[in-house]
């Protein structure tokens, strides 16, 4: 009964003397291509979110700059570029594709393997206390397929996709418009994306569940463990339960696009609508995906600099549940204006706006958890505190929203473009750039610049809010959403707007500087570089931490409590 | 303990009117800075004089009168009014346009002055008056709870008193919002009367067909100005139409959305109306124009490469001119139709009758 597992070696020999065992590292290529390993498989994913934010972002650009002024100024020249024609409709296709891949890229492939892939991989198995992910091959497998979705969408900017290269149907891919709408094969490619980033997620998920259920250090109870392992929790659940509706409905488009069947399609006794149903029961839950996470990373900051255990940790664990769950039946809020009736509309208002009551509940346990701290204001944190502010403005905005009757002149119009900016442009991503600062010395093992993250922040996020406060200007005013061009009474807010992304891109040259000093130069990150305040079991381990970490488990006793995993001795 | 629930309601309501008078300075600036105030205060007065039919039919009477070819040479499109049914251009530099252009449209229906009485009067004061309580929480801990002034920090992990005030106040105001918004909707929802206008707007790639049912059922279709034909009419480029969808101010009109292709949506911000078009579906909702005016709008749901440009502009005349221009049109009004076609419509209505 030999494994074939044993007899192949992709072990180099050297550093048998030299290192550790734990430390012992795989050859390049068996390393990096055939990775078992959750951090490095958490630090590809982190370098495949950078990437695929980089042109995500870059994409956000051409569309501000083509924003600035009324008319159509750089979509022709554009659409020539990707191989389409000369002709005003191209140009106009085009916008479409950039908003669409815009969306797809910074939802599929920036924020949710940075959050999940990432940091997830990365810290859960660093803060449960255990050696690894339950099922390290599958976690590459998962890696590897979000890659190779990614790929499938730049594909599809390249082959026809009706009226112009690329699919220009948003990243709601809405039928009929991406069935009959859209000829060619760009939309099937894109929904391709989706189907492979999809499945990657669904065995990310599984696999965390798993990990997370079964592979916690002895005596570290559920009520326990950290606030950043409840939410990657809560948010594999979200996936496990949204992804395989969305990867039914976009089946259905295929099938509805290339087999002639007619589920969305009214001709044939289908209809449009059913669809958005399926994408909303997807989509709602997806948009907690995304800041999940970033509630669990602000939780573990919040408390590490202000010195004191989280406040209200059981309260805070189940509002994510609760927010989660909730999150499950709200979905029509997003298709108010498809022709819903009116007491489906008015079950929608009530239940959308009960989200707020959880999300509160975590808003005032960060500031209750500072309250009577000892707040120290290093990188990380100062992105909390900007995170909290931002993601409440985003929030209470979702409040207004909320609310069917008000929605009908909002709906489609700059001002959701804002709100959930403020959430997820603002909320996930400021988030993700706190969880950056608060574990790059753990991973990288070196200190970044203290002076470059607060620079980063403070042009960032003038920068942001210069780009998305005007915007909700705009909506109420009565831009819509997803156009090229307007009406010379929106010209003033959308130059500011525009202003706003140029501070923004700046601010980004201080995050890659940051990164390349720290890396280069940076000073040798002691083991936990936050002081008493990081009491997690990641920072009980060396930075980098070793190749094969908790070879012994460590063991939380009853003396532990929620907060605090160090071992007794330490 | 009669006497206690009266006492405990009279605490009730005092904590009420404490929250609301805490609200108040709020929705005082909410209005200061939306010098629409004077328009709206002109507007109501506007509408009396012109909504009511007998106060317009006067003027409208000889046009109506008139032979349908003359009627037809006497439409030509109103002119727009600037800064109504329109968005507000912040440069301008007319007084308060740039306010104006951070804020809704004025409002010209009855359910959207209420939608925007609650978003200005209620939800604009509570979302304002949360955030500033959180940034102003924050702005205190950062003081206050910073490393050099609390060195030590405490270890207070929970106060069971505090969260249940945190999660029930929320609710409290939740329920407050949620009590005009459910009222909005039951508003926005009312059936329209038998006798409304039917108006079926049809969403195409990429321009918009109104049909007038009760009319003899004519199409009216509608492309967008380009920049120059727009300049030329005096009207905004990107929002101005070749032909309008003209219906008639202050009665009831039953808005029927539906499309050819993709979905599409029709929206006009001014009225506070906004229903998609759905291939395969036919989208109902009672709209009632307060006023005559022009009301700019634009398709609301992404349909393609020219989504933007496929703007609604909705013309509202006094009802008897509404009259003429359906006459020179070459449609009919609801009672001339039954009247001429009678004969034809007679025979084939009898013969059911008959076989029966």
């Amino acid at each position: 009964m030999a494994t074939t597992a044993e007899g192949f070696d992709i072990h180099h020999d050297h550093g048998h003397d030299a290192h550790d065992h734990a430390d012992h590292k795989p050859g390049f290529f068996a390393r990096w291509f055939m990775s078992t390993n959750h951090k490095d498989i958490g630090t590809m994913y982190l370098i495949f979110a950078i990437i695929a934010g980089i042109v995500g972002g870059a994409i956000s650009g051409i569309m501000r700059v083509e924003l600035a002024e009324p008319g159509i100024q750089y979509l022709q020249w554009w659409a020539q570029f990707m191989g389409g024609g000369n002709d005003l409709n191209t140009a106009l296709h085009m916008w479409n594709v950039f908003i669409t891949a815009h969306g797809l890229i910074m939802v599929f492939f920036m924020v949710m393997p940075a959050m999940i892939g990432g940091f997830g991989n990365w810290f859960v198995p660093l803060m449960i206390g255990a050696p690894d992910m339950a099922f390290p091959r599958m976690n590459n497998v998962s890696f590897w397929l979000t890659v190779a979705g990614f790929f499938s969408l730049l594909f599809s900017l390249f082959v026809p996709g009706g009226t112009g290269p690329g699919a220009g149907t948003g990243w709601t891919v809405y039928a009929p418009l991406s069935t009959s709408g859209s000829k060619g094969p760009a939309v099937d490619f894109a929904i391709f994306s989706l189907h492979l980033a999809g499945a990657g997620s669904i065995l990310g998920a599984t696999n965390f569940i798993t990990t997370i259920f079964n592979m916690r250090a002895p005596g570290m109870t559920l009520h326990k463990m950290p606030l950043f392992v409840w939410s990657v929790l809560v948010t594999a659940f979200l996936l496990l339960l949204a992804l395989p509706v969305l990867a039914a409905a976009i089946t259905m488009l295929l099938t509805d696009r290339n087999f002639g069947t007619t589920f969305f399609d009214p001709a044939g006794g289908g209809d449009p609508v059913l669809y958005q149903h399926l994408f909303w029961f997807f989509g709602h839950p997806e948009v907690y995906i995304m800041i999940l996470p970033g509630f669990g990373m602000i939780s573990q900051i919040v408390a590490t600099f202000s010195r004191k255990p989280v406040f209200g940790y059981l309260g805070m664990a189940y509002a994510m549940v609760a927010i989660g769950v909730v999150g499950f039946i709200v979905w029509a809020h997003h298709m108010y204006t498809v022709g819903l009736d009116v007491n489906t509309k008015m079950y929608f208002t009530a239940a959308t706006m009960v989200i707020a009551v959880p999300t509160g509940v975590k808003i005032f346990s960060w500031i209750a958890t500072m309250w009577g701290g000892s707040l120290q204001f290093k990188s990380p944190m100062v992105w909390s505190l900007g995170f909290i502010f931002l993601f409440t403005v985003g929030g209470v905005t979702g409040v207004v929203l909320a609310n069917g009757g008000i929605d009908d002149n909002l709906h489609d119009t700059y001002y959701v473009v804002a709100h959930f900016h403020y959430v997820l442009s603002m909320g996930a991503v400021f988030s993700m750039f706190a969880g950056f600062y608060y574990w790059f010395p753990k991973m990288s093992g070196r200190m970044h610049s203290e002076l470059l993250s607060h620079l980063h922040f403070w042009t960032f996020f003038v920068g942001v809010n210069v780009i998305f406060f005007p915007q909700h200007f705009l909506g109420m005013n009565g831009m819509p959403r997803r156009y090229p061009d307007y009406a010379e009474a929106f010209h003033f807010w959308h130059q500011i707007s525009t202003y706003g992304y140029y501070i923004m891109a700046g601010s980004m040259v201080f995050f890659f500087v940051n990164i390349l000093y720290a890396l280069a130069a940076g000073k040798k990150a002691e083991a936990n570089p936050w002081g008493e305040g990081a009491t997690t079991l990641e920072w009980t381990l060396p930075s980098p931490p070793p190749y094969h970490q908790f070879e012994t488990l460590p063991v939380i006793t009853d003396a532990h409590d929620y907060h605090d995993h160090r071992p007794a001795t330490a | 303990m009669g006497q206690r629930d009266t006492r405990m309601k009279k605490a009730i309501l005092a904590a009420v009117a404490a929250g609301l008078a805490a609200f108040a300075p709020l929705s005082v600036v909410a209005e200061a800075a939306a010098p629409a105030a004077p328009v709206a205060a002109e507007a109501p007065a506007a509408t009396t004089a012109a909504a009511p039919a007998d106060a317009a039919a006067p003027a409208a009477a000889p046009a109506a009168a008139a032979p349908a070819a003359d009627a037809a040479s006497a439409y030509t499109p109103m002119a727009p009014t600037k800064g109504k049914g329109m968005p507000t251009d912040p440069t301008s530099g007319e007084p308060g346009a740039m306010l104006k252009s951070m804020h809704f449209q004025d409002q010209y229906s009855a359910n959207g002055e209420y939608a925007l009485w609650m978003h200005d009067m209620i939800l604009l004061p509570v979302i304002t008056a949360i955030s500033l309580l959180v940034l102003g929480l924050l702005l205190y801990v950062v003081v206050r709870f910073n490393r050099r002034r609390n060195p030590v920090a405490s270890k207070t992990t929970h106060n069971t008193l505090i969260e249940v005030v945190w999660t029930i106040v929320p609710v409290i105001i939740l329920v407050i919002i949620a009590v005009p918004s459910i009222t909005l909707l039951a508003r926005q929802y009312e059936t329209p009367p038998a006798d409304a206008v039917t108006i079926k707007a049809t969403g195409y790639q990429w321009y918009w067909g109104y049909s007038y049912p009760d009319h003899g059922d004519f199409e009216v279709v509608s492309n967008m100005l380009d920049e120059a034909a727009a300049l030329k009419a005096g009207e905004p480029h990107q929002l101005a139409v070749d032909k309008r969808m003209v219906v008639p101010a202050g009665v009831p009109l039953r808005i029927q959305t539906t499309a050819s292709d993709v979905i599409h949506a029709f929206a006009v911000p001014s009225l506070w109306f906004k229903m998609d078009a759905v291939p395969g579906r036919l989208n109902e909702k009672l709209l009632t124009i307060k006023e005559p005016g022009v009301y700019y709008g634009q398709c609301s749901e992404l349909c393609g490469a020219r989504h933007g440009y496929m703007p609604i502009v909705v013309e509202a005349l006094p009802p008897a001119e509404f009259a003429a221009w359906v006459k020179a049109q070459g449609g009919s009004m609801p009672g001339e139709e039954a009247a001429a076609p009678a004969a034809a419509a007679a025979a084939p209505a009898a013969a059911p009758a008959a076989a029966s």
